[in-house]
């Protein structure tokens, strides 16, 4: 297992050093950088020529491209041109946020969809079972940022339960209790989350069906009712357990999907992700901030692949991996 | 049946009364739009054919919607006349796969509705300058965020454009990046993948390294990326768009066609063609890829659904296509400001995305059963 995983880091790295190399060439072949803003037309030559050399864009493209991989290389981001302070500190206060937002998505993702997929299987063409086949593909065929304006406009405008936007109350955050803030958070969280998850979470169940549909037929499960177990018992312990495998794994593949998403809808709700940060990266040319996202992005690639792979051998006990 | 006839009056009663109510519905929905053309722009058929008259352009559109108007209304008494006098069926007229393929796929009314739903909007999308009561980019600032009402079926924007009129200029937007885009991606992802599973070895292991790349990276952000630097140097256009998405695209085909290609390659009637001296590009190009392209299809169909979401995505965060060309997701944007006095801006461009897409995803998902023999006799 072990060895797999360390054998499965080292395949990754050529495919991370790819990404840098192409994301670098279309920065490179991209007229102007996040130094223009300094510059007038009247500015002279000489301080032109002195804020090139700071940034290290004086060197041509191909040094700057040795530069740029040994410093990934040893963890150096190198320093925003935007914001003027180091990449590293910007995504340290980004990245997290990322994560519990994807987390939060995750888990409404395999709850919503799980939990949908398991009560069609169970129904199999009751009205049940085709109302939320219908619902589900409608959620399915939603583009996430209208998904996201229309939760606002529900749940913030129009029935405001539910902050707008942002990851915590602007004024009275700081006057709460340690209790009070967490559900604070708790609430910013759940509209972003929903936005982004209501849509997989209808491919789950999708797949969550048919894979229920296929092990209930099986012979074990025919075993387990010919005992006499409770029905309930029957679908949950025995038949749901086999049905979740394939499930998990694309949970790990949906990952650069969730990110697309979460571009989107961080820059509607305010949250200080990745996303936005991208966005604003691209916006700014800000081409250190830019690669760093990359790289970041692709390595959450890759660990989300790595923990797909572990999660599926947890759940199923007979897949080694040699 | 009589009853059947009754649709060479009206198509889609035929197939109503006789219980068929998908193809009836959808039927019953091409006249209804092809009246609708006719009515709103019989009044206004000098201005439109004959532009001259307005501004001296030379606008082709009303001509292409004209034509296809009267296609499709042959087309449509035609499906109606086939259903009432249905074509003795002979052995030789069409391969049996493709009938029984076109069997598998009638049964299934889901899918046919999807294609039915699919049909309707690129009618809307063809006959737009017949339908569409204003110019889209015509600005009445007097009439600024009216809420829908008889005239302004969907309201106004904030410069007083018809939002009704936007949306449907929007759908020629964002159908046509769909078809052009998809059509793009499945030629070189065919091209890609029929490559590394013909030649297979380092061919191969490359072709399917770049692939993995590219699927590491969330698509948008690619996306965003790319037309970010095309934004910088000023070349931002509906062409860049299309060719930009297409290039984006087509690494899911190509994986598709590779499993596909390195099965078919061992097959006999393959080692056939070679003892016989077929030159390896035809062998690929006759004998290979059509064989491989049936998942491509259903894939296809899925992917302009995707399509269209990824191009509203890019039109929200205006990396997309330049204002002030309507475009479903640019309208989405322009009325996010107005949420609370105007939602109308904001709600009916996502409905139609989320029909559009619909559509396609129910007709991808209608074909691939049909086309799946392990799937049949089930729902």
């Amino acid at each position: 297992m072990f060895a797999y995983l360390i054998r499965k880091l080292l395949l990754a790295i050529p495919l991370v050093l790819g990404v840098i190399t192409l994301i670098f060439v279309l920065v490179e072949l991209s007229p102007g950088d996040a130094t223009d803003r300094f510059f007038t037309p009247e500015t002279p030559p000489e301080v032109r020529q002195l804020i090139e050399q700071k940034w290290g864009l004086d060197q041509p493209a191909s040094t700057r491209y040795l530069i740029t991989m040994k410093n990934l290389m040893t963890g150096d981001f190198g320093r925003s041109i935007f914001q003027e302070r180091p990449v590293f500190d910007i995504i340290a206060e980004a990245l997290p946020n990322t994560i519990i937002l994807s987390f939060a998505t995750i888990l409404i993702i395999q709850f919503v969809g799980v939990t949908l997929g398991s009560i069609q299987a169970v129904r199999q063409y009751s009205l049940t079972d085709n109302t939320i086949s219908v619902t589900s593909l409608i959620f399915y065929s939603m583009p996430s940022f209208w998904l996201a304006l229309m939760l606002q406009l529900l749940f913030a405008l129009k029935w405001p339960v539910l902050p707008s936007s942002g990851m915590t109350d602007a004024v009275m955050y700081d006057y709460m209790t340690t209790w009070e803030k967490a559900v604070d958070h708790l609430k910013h969280l759940i509209l972003p989350a929903g936005a982004l998850g209501l849509a997989s979470a209808a491919g789950i169940a999708r797949y969550m069906r048919s894979s229920l549909l296929e092990v209930i037929r099986q012979d074990f499960v025919r075993t387990a009712r010919a005992k006499g177990l409770s029905e309930r018992t029957v679908v949950v312990k025995h038949a749901m357990r086999n049905a979740l495998l394939p499930i998990i794994t694309i949970i790990g593949l949906q990952l650069p999907f969730l990110f697309s998403g979460s571009v989107l809808v961080e820059s509607i709700f305010a949250w200080p992700g990745m996303g936005r940060l991208i966005v604003q990266a691209i916006f700014t040319q800000d081409t250190p901030v830019i690669i760093a996202c990359f790289f970041v992005f692709t390595l959450l690639v890759v660990i989300g692949n790595l923990i797909a792979d572990i999660l599926y051998s947890v759940v199923d006990p007979r897949i080694r991996y040699g | 049946m009589a009853t059947k006839r009754l649709g060479l009056a009206l198509p889609g009663l035929g197939h109503i009364l006789n219980r068929d109510l998908a193809n009836g519905i959808g039927l019953l929905a091409y006249v209804l739009v092809l009246i609708w053309a006719a009515v709103a722009g019989f009044p206004r058929a000098g201005d439109l054919l004959f532009p001259e008259a307005i501004d001296g352009g030379t606008r082709i559109h009303p001509w292409v919607a004209a034509i296809s108007w009267v296609g499709a209304v042959a087309l449509t008494w035609h499906t109606a006349y086939r259903y009432a006098f249905p074509k003795a069926l002979s052995d030789h007229d069409a391969s049996s796969r493709w009938r029984d393929f076109k069997k598998q796929f009638a049964k299934n009314r889901v899918g046919v509705g999807g294609m039915h739903l699919v049909y309707v909007l690129i009618l809307f999308a063809v006959l737009t300058p017949f339908i569409a009561p204003f110019d889209p980019n015509a600005i009445d600032v007097g009439d600024h965020r009216l809420a829908p009402q008889w005239g302004y079926l969907m309201g106004t924007d904030e410069f007083g454009r018809d939002l009704f009129s936007r949306v449907l200029y929007g759908a020629r937007i964002s159908l046509s990046i769909g078809f052009i885009a998809v059509s793009l991606s499945v030629t070189i992802g065919t091209l890609v993948g029929a490559v590394a599973g013909y030649f297979g070895g380092a061919a191969d292991k490359a072709l399917m390294w770049f692939v993995d790349l590219l699927l590491s990276l969330p698509r948008l952000v690619l996306l965003l990326a790319i037309v970010g630097f095309f934004r910088a140097s000023g070349a931002q256009s509906i062409f860049l768009i299309v060719v930009i998405l297409g290039l984006t695209g087509w690494m899911g085909v190509s994986r598709i066609v590779r499993s596909q290609v390195l099965s078919i390659r061992e097959q006999d009637y393959i080692q056939a063609a070679r003892a016989l001296g077929v030159p390896t590009w035809r062998l690929i190009v006759r004998h290979i890829v059509p064989n491989a392209m049936a998942p491509v299809i259903v894939n296809a169909s899925l992917a302009i659904g995707s399509t269209i979401l990824v191009e509203a995505g890019l039109s929200f965060l205006g990396l997309g296509v330049p204002p002030p060309t309507a475009t479903w997701g640019a309208i989405v944007n322009d009325g996010r400001e107005y949420m609370r006095s105007a939602p109308w801006i904001t709600i009916f461009p996502g409905l139609m995305i989320v029909a559009a897409v619909l559509g396609f995803n129910l007709f991808g998902d209608g074909l691939r059963d049909a086309m799946d023999p392990k799937l049949r006799g089930r729902s």
